[in-house]
């Protein structure tokens, strides 16, 4: 019985991956992002100078003459730090958004399923860890553990995973009161099979979209950290940092904000708009009434 | 729906007490406490261990809590760890610096949204909607320290309307801040029309296509008395709770943007607190942000019961 189901699968991620290359914000978003991705990779090897090379003849340079989009305060390539830039949020990012997905999505259809008192326990938790909004649980979590990626990591795995439990409780909700999941515990089906069988398959879609929206939140807490401070510790390059420290220098030399704020915006702008796309293609829109 | 109001108020009181149960319990569990970070190398010995009683910190964990809690409630926080100032003297002027600013954005940023909003649900997919909502997604999708590095170099640098960032001391009367604190504003505003907006769009677009409102325009009513005789009240309604969520983040999110215009509100004084690992002052901070979160989503909650009937006749469960 278990064969024929993967190729089925399988038809149904390509189809969802076309319809949604074919919508116009799907097709900038997809493309976004994989250009992010591909840089992300390749940049090491393709980045025209050394990203902790000072050169103290060019400092603030102008954009042109072998530095692209000019050189920073302390005389390094802005475009070579710009396109290396993305690495850490990418790769930070790129590890907790699932694991947050996991955690909470499972939790919370646990939770959805079994109700009762641990269900009423654990949600008054979940509402007193999201009465602290914004980045200030994880500004908290850094005063106690220090920053650095192997922190950084955990701690957005675990604060963006509580609300996706909200989100995947109430998604597990629609679910069970239907009359499949009667039927199947009429069946005599034990829940961990009736979650694995009747509910996952459910509610997946619901998580795939907002794992990409929590994706792009988490690449906004992250930068928005390292922005403060908290984050990728230099030399480094990473673009909220490198908006932090050229920020001083704005009225000289625009550019080396300009550069990793427009490649910071176009990263999470791609992930919104394929997070959209994806949704309309899943058909799960219907509420939100979008223009693009 | 007395039992219902009850049950949101008591919820209400217990998420702020889990709050503070954790904000306890974690900062019980780092090592060293205030005296550690009080005496710093002096701490050892005698010093550290007078020190230690005279503060308190020899009692159980319990009843330190009580006391830290119980405090709190009267609105001391204690002193800080470094300064040993009063941290309610410092959190004072933040706290209605803060105010200051979510007041001017809040009072230009609720009528311009709802007023954005309902034009862009009227018409909807026409030029004037989808200009408003692509900028709307614009604005809620940049990170916030992006839009106002680009105000400042739009606004500040380029055209030189307005300073960049805000020099005044945090104690300094209201008006003080006047010219210097409009950017601030304006990126907040800017942010949190977005969210307003996109919410009352859908609410009218909703609220247009209802039967009541097909019927009212078969009658023959006027097409402005509908919208805001028939449309707009009801579809104002599920806006107070975005409004509400964007209060509460304007109180405490904004860290960034205080960050950004040298802004002396509560975030920035979190960020030199976490710098200066002052716990106390964290905590404290905190503990006001959770409070005030809870309490403007409670006034919207019951706002919204309140104002639509539909809600009062059956029990509600958190969805």
């Amino acid at each position: 019985m278990t064969a024929p189901a993967a190729p089925v699968r399988r038809t149904r991620a390509l189809t969802t991956l076309r319809d949604m290359a074919a919508r116009p914000s799907g097709a900038i978003g997809l493309t976004l992002i994989t250009l992010h991705l591909i840089i992300a990779l390749i940049s090491p090897w393709i980045a025209p100078f050394d990203y902790k090379e000072m050169n103290s003849a060019v400092i603030l340079g102008n954009p042109g003459a072998g530095h692209l989009l000019g050189t920073d305060h302390l005389g390094r390539d802005v475009f070579t730090r710009v396109l290396l830039g993305g690495r850490e949020a990418l790769l930070v990012t790129g590890i907790a958004t699932p694991i947050a997905m996991l955690w909470g999505g499972m939790l919370g259809v646990l939770l959805g399923l079994r109700g009762g008192w641990i269900d009423e326990v654990l949600m008054r938790l979940v509402d007193a860890f999201l009465a602290l909004p914004g980045i200030l649980p994880l500004l908290v979590l850094i005063t106690v553990f220090g920053s650095g990626n192997e922190v950084l990591t955990p701690t957005l795995a675990f604060f963006f995973g509580i609300p996706v439990i909200r989100v995947a409780r109430a998604a597990a909700h629609e679910v069970v009161a239907r009359d499949f999941i009667s039927a199947a515990r009429a069946r005599g089906h034990s829940p961990l099979s009736i979650v694995r069988r009747e509910i996952l398959p459910n509610v997946t879609d619901t998580l795939l979209v907002e794992g990409a929206m929590r994706w792009s939140w988490m690449l906004l807490g992250f930068s928005a950290l390292s922005f403060l401070g908290f984050g990728v510790a230099p030399p480094t390059p990473d673009w909220g940092l490198m908006v932090s420290d050229a920020r001083v220098y704005m009225s000289l030399a625009p550019w080396g904000v300009l550069g990793p704020m427009i490649a910071l915006s176009s990263l999470i702008i791609g992930i919104n708009l394929t997070a959209d796309a994806l949704a309309k293609a899943l058909g799960l829109d219907q509420g939100r009434k979008a223009v693009i | 729906m007395i039992p219902l109001l009850f049950r949101r108020l008591a919820l209400g009181f217990v998420t702020v007490w889990l709050v503070s149960v954790i904000i306890f319990l974690g900062v019980e569990a780092l090592p060293g406490d205030a005296c550690t970070a009080v005496l710093e190398r002096d701490a050892h010995g005698e010093a550290l261990a007078k020190c230690r009683t005279d503060m308190g910190l020899n009692a159980p964990a319990l009843a330190r809590y009580a006391d830290w809690a119980g405090a709190a409630l009267q609105g001391d926080f204690g002193v800080s760890a470094n300064g040993q100032e009063s941290i309610s003297q410092i959190v004072g002027y933040r706290v209605r610096n803060s105010l200051l600013l979510a007041t001017g954005a809040l009072s230009v940023g609720i009528p311009l949204s709802i007023f954005l909003g309902t034009m862009a649900g009227l018409w909807r997919d026409s030029w004037i909607d989808i200009l408003f909502s692509s900028g709307a997604i614009f604005a809620m999708t940049i990170p916030e320290f992006v839009a106002a590095t680009i105000l400042i170099l739009l606004f500040a640098i380029w055209l030189g309307w307005v300073p960049a960032i805000v020099l005044t001391p945090a104690d300094a009367p209201p008006l003080e801040f006047f010219p210097e604190f409009v950017l601030a504003a304006v990126v907040l505003t800017m942010i949190m029309i977005a969210h307003i907006m996109r919410m009352v769009r859908s609410s009218v677009i909703d609220v247009m296509a209802s039967d009541y409102v097909q019927m009212a325009t078969l009658k023959g009513v006027p097409y402005w008395q509908i919208v805001f005789r028939h449309a707009l009240p009801n579809a104002l309604l599920p806006a107070i709770n975005v409004i509400a969520l964007t209060v509460a983040w304007l109180l405490g999110g904004v860290v960034v943007v205080e960050v950004v215009f040298n802004y002396p509100g509560l975030g920035r004084l979190l960020i030199d607190a976490i710098s200066d690992r002052d716990l106390p002052v964290v905590q404290a901070i905190t503990m006001i942000v959770a409070a005030t979160y809870v309490g403007v989503n409670l006034v919207a909650d019951i706002l919204g019961l309140l104002l639509n009937p539909r809600l009062r006749s059956h029990h509600m469960g958190h969805r």
